[in-house]
């Protein structure tokens, strides 16, 4: 009995909850005749797709900001870097698609360094009220990019809206640029030899070896990050801030540069998920991102205290495994329907909820 | 000397002002770049007032007890619209419909509201976070119920309200009702569920009627229970007979009668009779003043006689008290005449006679401003200013925090669940999956900009706000035209602010509680006080 108890607080209550319905949807999927490599595609596609977004909190909850919701600054960063990479690359015939893949990301993440460190400093400001504040950060930026979107000076009519020739479109196209380059096989067939390999079919099941590349790159470097002095230090000071005061390391320092690293990890992220995807999607559509990259992580273990790069692995493959199973096997059962829109707002807010529960419980009962 | 103190208090008056006055400057220049008339822009701020303002309100009680903005509002809001749903499938029409959708509703709100206080009480400290997530996490039960249950498990036929396949809610629900036929044979149709306006658009004479009514039920009440011994008939219980007889009468002449069919006043008359019943009820006080002061008088020497240490401790102070009363009338007195003198203005008259106020729903607003102010008067409204002070204190002076805090937060659902059904009968329809997902949103950023913080808000900061902030919202497409020569920049505009105006209240609370320690230090040395208000003015 104790050995069934302790094996279930090892994984967690609710991750071994989800993992079980996870494995439940697959098993249905099957006598419901779905086929199975499309599903299992889909679901390679979709974690790799989310990971790196997912990613972007490791930084943030080491170095003691707690669960990033502002990650969304860094989404607009890296969505400011991809119109600007598609404007370029449609104006100019020199631009290539890995050259435009480039420029994304340099421009993303320069400009999520330079704002994540403003907002690094902002949030030192807000010690202990990090997540509201974050939240209505992320919420404001989000409207903000609203009206940039408006008001770009772009000319390319893969961005612009057709008629009213100002204002960039809701959803864009990366056909002509970057889209698919490190996960779609119909665009990587086209490209010379090493490259033709980064994504390709092993009957019927696609294998996004760029993806697989981009990720594991990332979390190396996240990885190598914290063996490194500066990623050891950020991560005492996230776990106690008073000892490493006391051990002379800047503790403010640390946490501003933990939320650059997660808002440059957002804006990689977000290019990354764009490109997998096939179109950028402005406006409102990142606004409740960082809820499920957040709701991913905590998901894979994590608490909002601890988080380690398994934890992003398991999460992301959880959460997003989940999504894109209940969608073909829901649609079998009742077709048209919602319910695995309504089962995400559930999952992702309710695994939120609980992790709070779990910490600020805690926290009141160490008093 | 003074002259310093006036700039000090000057600087000191607008560091605490400082969102409310950005708004107003904000505002202004919204107002004049759009260029809309302002007959215009006030009759829809007032309509806006009408709709949002119990819903603004509704925030104020947690606050007092220390929970911080209430996110957990939309919970309330989902409650409203469940029950209106019910009310509307039943095809009850007007106010029984919104009786009917109360009924259906509060109980629901009171059970949401326990749920979420039982759930804050396990997250101290993250209550607005937690209430922000909760908001989405109940939406997706909400949705779960309004698209599979109702129809689904619920076995429901309404053509109008259910999707074709018989399970899930449109996404529109009509406030003006379905046409359904009659039950007589006769092949005739009937509109049912038609609640739009049931509130704006009552006519006055019913609501004068429904009023009397209720005083002579209260004053039947009181007689039973003079009759039994235990109470006696004051002066308040013959004029309230006295009123309800006259307005009794007055409404059987048929003049009267059809004058009082209109549904609502302009702002000219309202404010007209707001000043007159000010005015009349500050005279009473006067002239009640005067013969206390005159009976007490005679009273007085007798009583010297008996105990003269008893008059020389209480007699100035009460002496002190009746003259700064009688002032303070007669300084309203003045300014009602000033206020009325203001409306004979040209520009100011011809505004005010194009702003409509449904009177019933001002009514119920004004009500609930009553409301949060007795129960600041009341044990457990003291309780709750208590355990917001400091949940420590509260906890040691014998008070149940936990079960104080649930009470605030089923008040504060119960509002936001009429508040959005008051809402929703203004606005005529109901969008099914959207239309709770913005309330707490647009109901703080509106509390905050009346100046109102996490720790502190009146129902000033909350009336202030709401037409501050509706003002933006109502101007800022047409701002955003005229400048940008695009309406969804204003609109876009709108959204920011409101969300900005949250970030920057929930930022600048943590910061000055972060800096408070040094505050305190600060006023011992006096010297680098001046330097925190510089640094916190540096925001």
């Amino acid at each position: 009995m104790s050995k069934t108890k302790h094996f279930i607080d090892q994984i967690g209550l609710p991750r071994l909850i989800i993992g079980l319905f996870f494995i439940i949807l697959i098993i249905a999927s099957v006598p419901l005749g779905l086929p199975m490599d499309a599903v299992f595609s889909d679901i390679l596609r979709r974690w790799l797709m989310y990971s790196i977004l997912v990613l972007a909190m490791v930084p943030g909850i080491q170095c003691g900001i707690s669960l990033n919701f502002g990650v969304s600054l860094g989404i607009v960063c890296g969505l400011l870097g991809a119109t600007t990479a598609v404007e370029l690359s449609s104006q100019n015939e020199g631009v290539g698609p890995w050259a435009a893949l480039g420029i994304a990301l340099v421009i993303g993440v320069v400009l999520a360094a330079v704002l994540g460190v403003l907002y690094g400093l902002l949030l030192n400001r807000v010690k202990g009220s990090e997540m509201t504040v974050s939240t209505y950060v992320g919420f404001s930026i989000i409207a903000l990019s609203n009206i940039i979107w408006l008001t770009l000076p772009f000319k390319s009519g893969e961005l612009i809206w057709p008629l009213q020739g100002i204002g960039l479109r809701n959803v864009i196209n990366l056909e002509g640029s970057f889209g698919g380059l490190l996960s779609d096989p119909t665009v990587t067939s086209t490209q010379p030899f090493p490259l033709n390999y980064l994504a390709f079919d092993i009957g019927g099941l696609t294998i996004p070896i760029g993806l697989i590349l981009v990720f594991a790159l990332c979390s190396f470097f996240v990885w190598i990050f914290f063996q490194s002095k500066a990623g050891v230090a950020m991560s005492a000071a996230g776990e106690n801030e008073l000892f490493t005061k006391a051990a002379g390391i800047s503790v403010d320092r640390m946490r501003i540069l933990g939320t650059a690293v997660s808002t440059i990890l957002g804006a990689v992220g977000i290019i990354i998920y764009a490109q997998t995807f096939g179109f950028l999607q402005l406006y409102n559509a990142p606004l409740m991102m960082s809820f499920q990259a957040v709701a991913s992580i905590l998901i894979g273990g994590a608490s909002t205290m601890r988080a380690k790069i398994s934890h992003v692995a398991i999460g992301a493959l959880l959460f997003q495994g989940i999504m894109s199973t209940a969608l073909p096997v829901v649609n079998k059962l009742m077709p048209n329907s919602m319910l695995p829109e309504v089962v995400r707002i559930i999952v992702s807010n309710g695994i939120i909820l609980y992790a709070l529960s779990k910490t600020r419980g805690g926290h009141q009962h160490e008093k | 000397m003074k002259n310093n103190g006036w700039v000090k208090k000057f600087r000191s008056f607008v560091f605490e002002n400082k969102v409310m006055l950005l708004f107003v400057v904000l505002t202004t220049a919204s107002i004049i770049i759009s260029g809309l008339p302002l007959t215009v822009i006030a009759g829809s701020v007032f309509e806006r007032f009408g709709r949002n303002g119990f819903l603004v309100l509704a925030l104020l009680v947690p606050v007092l007890a220390g929970l911080g903005l209430n996110f957990g509002l939309v919970i309330g809001a989902m409650a409203g619209q469940i029950g209106l749903f019910f009310a509307i499938l039943a095809g009850i029409n007007g106010i029984p419909g919104m009786l009917v959708s109360t009924l259906i509703a509060t109980p629901l709100a009171m059970l949401f509201g326990w749920m979420v206080g039982r759930l804050f009480n396990r997250m101290k400290g993250a209550e607005m976070i937690a209430g922000l997530i909760l908001g989405f996490f109940a939406d997706g039960f909400y949705q779960l119920f309004f698209l599979f249950v109702l129809g689904g498990v619920i076995p429901i036929t309404h053509e109008g309200l259910m999707l074709p396949g018989g399970i899930g809610v449109k996404n529109m629900i009509d406030l003006k009702g379905y046409r359904m036929p009659l039950n007589d044979g006769s092949g005739g149709e009937t509109v049912k569920g038609f609640i739009e306006g049931a509130f704006d658009k009552l006519p006055i004479g019913d609501l004068i009627t429904a009023i009397t009514i209720a005083v002579i039920v209260y004053l039947l009440v009181r007689g039973v229970m003079v009759m039994m011994k235990k109470s006696t008939f004051g002066l308040r219980d013959l004029a309230l007979g006295i009123a309800a007889a006259v307005s009794f009468s007055l409404l059987q002449i048929p003049a009267i009668k059809q004058l009082l069919k209109i549904n609502n006043l302009n702002f000219l008359t309202t404010l007209t009779i707001v000043l007159i019943v000010i005015a009349v009820w500050q005279m009473a006080r006067l002239v009640y003043a005067f013969i206390l002061h005159k009976r007490e008088g005679t009273e007085k020497t007798d009583v010297e006689v008996k105990s003269p240490s008893d008059v020389l401790s209480q007699s100035p102070d009460q002496k002190f008290l009746q003259k700064s009363d009688s002032r303070r009338s007669l300084l309203i007195l003045l300014l009602c005449a000033v206020i009325y003198g203001l409306t004979y203005i040209p520009p100011i008259r011809t505004i005010m006679r194009f702003i409509r106020i449904p009177v019933f729903t001002y009514m119920l607003i004004a009500g609930v401003c009553y409301f949060t102010r007795w129960l600041l008067r009341t044990r457990i409204g003291q309780n709750m200013r208590t355990v917001g002070h400091s949940q420590v204190i509260a906890n040691a002076s014998g008070i149940n925090v936990d079960r104080t805090r649930v009470i605030a937060m089923m008040i504060s659902t119960v509002l936001a669940c009429w508040g959005q059904l008051i809402f929703l009968q203004s606005l005529g329809t109901v969008a099914t999956y959207t239309q709770h997902v913005q309330v707490a949103q647009f109901s703080i950023a509106a509390l905050l900009v009346g100046g109102a913080t996490v720790q502190k808000a009146t129902t000033k900061n909350a009336i202030i706000g709401i037409f501050l902030f509706h003002s933006l919202f109502v101007v800022a497409p047409e701002a955003g035209k005229q400048l940008f020569n695009d309406s969804q920049i204003g609109e876009h505009f709108r959204v920011f602010i409101s969300y900005g105006v949250i970030a920057l209240a929930l930022a600048m609370h943590a910061w000055k509680a972060k800096i408070k320690p040094n505050l305190g230090i600060s006023a011992v040395t006096g010297k680098s006080d001046k330097d925190n208000s510089k640094i916190a003015e540096s925001s």
